[in-house]
């Protein structure tokens, strides 16, 4: 029985591994694309490991970097990801705090509509939302954060919400007792104890607004702002034939920071997607 | 207490309550009235009733993209659970290297959809090219297959995750005590392990049904519609009818298209969460 276990065991390990390296096959054919020369790169030829002749370096890198606008668009999707998740944290927390404390009306028929805008798909509002932005002049990346906090705030109040419900009550009374006002008490208090629920929404959050296409496409003017979504989108759209190496390049310096990311975090990313989706 | 609270209530709740009328409410109202008008911006609209809606219903174009969204949404939401289902059974029986697997599979969840869309698409044309099919430019079904797969990749981690969250909380002295009752591996999967987790099920085929109703990235970068808007799903459907023709009656047909859109995924959404709801097992 337990040899046979084992047996079993291995195999299925066996199964999993061939099963993960295809997994990341994927993202290795683009790194092994990006680094082979613009002329050896067809549609047919992809599969092939670069050789002596087509090895061309960091050639394309240094090309994507240099000529195609990518670290302006780094700069842009950084700064619109960092404004934009840290005003959802602080302003939806504060938020959902208020309405799970002060029973009412008021508190009632936002808790619903933050709820219903999750359900609600782009596309009902992405005209009038552009719109909307144009005339209030939130269309540059620097206030562009005012947009994905509205949008956004349907996911991050529904799950602050659900953890402010678990705070004990005394905690804070003891607190007011001591003599800390309302906004006191949040800051002192309640902040430390959503500190793990903000960790888990701030990389959900950062997750979709970092690789969001369509909203900044509409909201911001594509001639002078590109975050990298766009910017990969624009180098297919705009030339005759697409420049493929440092096209894969561009792919490969998109994915790098995140792998990078992910690794070193990825403790609290998985558990962050586990625990949003047991309170959805 | 509340009282207390009650007088800052500025402060706590009005920077996301203007920021949610601004960037949810003003819109999702404005585009529900424009749906019944002619217009090219909101201050320049007339009102034409139902006109728009009768035209969104007997375009062809729309029907053919609801169609193409359903056989889409059916098969993507079937392979992606069953999937993500077996591997999270597999990465809870305590094997070796669980952690690695599990980021690995995790992995393409994170990179966006115009990056993923491009990604496939270059590798798909290179399997096509090698076994002498047409390109997905010119081939509709490689673009649906295409999208399942893509799909899959991406999400299958994300639920996988969900699903082990919940294979974990399944108490052991259940497993313990069927197993002592004689039940052997699939008995054990099916009699309690898959009632114990309904609670993920539910939340798994929500997340699965509303992504796949809702893609959009992914379908423009991989086959923008081609060959033929053959593969349009709704949400490019209307993105096109709103921006890539000019001539003020499209808008109109594009908002009218965007609310049924809405009313569907809201619709099907309950739907679902009551159909499953009703089935998890309390603990």
């Amino acid at each position: 029985m337990n040899i046979k276990k084992k047996v079993g065991n291995t195999i299925l390990v066996v199964i999993l591994t061939i099963l993960s390296l295809l997994w990341i096959y994927p993202v290795f054919m683009i790194l092994i694309n990006s680094l082979k020369k613009e002329s050896a790169i067809s549609t047919g030829s992809v599969f092939k490991l670069p050789t002596a002749e087509t090895f061309a370096g960091l050639e394309n890198y240094i090309n994507a970097i240099e000529s195609k606008g990518f670290l302006n668009s780094l700069g842009y999707s950084l700064f619109i990801t960092i404004t934009s998740v840290a005003a959802i944290l602080l302003f939806c927390s504060m938020c959902a705090w208020y309405i799970t404390r002060v029973k009412g009306i008021l508190s009632k028929v936002l808790y619903f509509l933050f709820v219903f805008s999750m359900v609600v798909p782009f596309q009902m509002v992405m005209f009038t939302l552009s719109q909307t932005a144009d005339k209030l002049h939130l269309n540059t990346p620097w206030n562009i954060w005012v947009i994905y906090l509205g949008f956004g705030a349907g996911l991050a109040v529904f799950m602050f919400c659900g953890f402010v419900k678990s705070i004990p009550l005394e905690v804070e009374e003891a607190a007011l007792i001591d003599g800390c006002n309302p906004i006191q008490t949040f800051f002192k208090i309640d902040m430390h104890m959503l500190a793990p629920t903000m960790i888990s929404v701030g990389i959900l959050e950062a997750m979709w607004v970092w690789n969001d296409y369509l909203l900044p496409t509409l909201v911001l003017d594509i001639k002078k702002y590109k975050t990298i979504p766009m910017l990969i989108q624009y180098f297919r759209g705009s030339y005759g034939r697409v420049e493929m190496g440092p096209m894969m390049a561009s792919i490969m310096l998109t994915i790098i920071p995140i792998i990078i990311v992910y690794l070193s975090g990825q403790k609290y990313i998985i558990k962050g997607v586990a625990s949003g989706a047991v309170k959805g | 207490m509340e009282k207390a609270i009650k007088k800052h209530a500025v402060i706590f709740i009005l920077p996301t309550l203007a920021a949610f009328i601004i960037g949810f409410i003003v819109p999702f109202v404005e585009g529900l009235y424009l749906s019944f008008c002619k217009f090219t911006t909101v201050g320049n609209a007339t009102w034409v009733g139902l006109a728009n809606y009768r035209a969104a219903i007997t375009d062809t174009s729309f029907q053919r993209a609801f169609g193409f969204t359903v056989l889409f949404a059916v098969v993507s939401i079937l392979s992606i659970n069953i999937l993500a289902f077996a591997l999270a059974v597999l990465l809870t029986q305590k094997l070796r290297g669980t952690n690695i697997f599990r980021t690995v599979f995790f992995m393409p969840n994170l990179i966006g959809g115009i990056v993923l869309g491009y990604i496939w698409q270059i590798l798909i044309n290179c399997v096509m090219t090698i076994i002498e099919q047409p390109l997905l430019a010119l081939n509709a079904t490689a673009g649906y297959w295409g999208l399942i797969i893509l799909m899959g990749w991406q999400q299958i981690g994300y639920m996988m995750i969900i699903y082990i969250a919940g294979l974990q909380n399944v108490p052991d002295s259940l497993i313990e005590a069927a197993e002592i009752d004689g039940a052997n591996r699939l008995q054990t999967l099916f009699k309690i392990k898959i009632p114990m987790v309904m609670s993920s099920v539910t939340i798994c085929i929500f997340l699965t049904l509303t992504n796949s109703f809702k893609l959009f990235d992914q379908n423009l970068a991989l086959t923008g519609g081609d060959p033929n808007h053959m593969t349009d799903m709704m949400a490019l459907n209307i993105y096109n009818t709103f921006y890539a023709r000019s001539g003020m009656q499209w808008k109109g047909y594009g908002q009218a298209k965007a609310v049924i859109f809405c009313a569907l995924v809201i619709f099907i959404s309950l739907f679902q969460l009551r159909a499953t709801r009703s089935r998890e097992v309390q603990q």
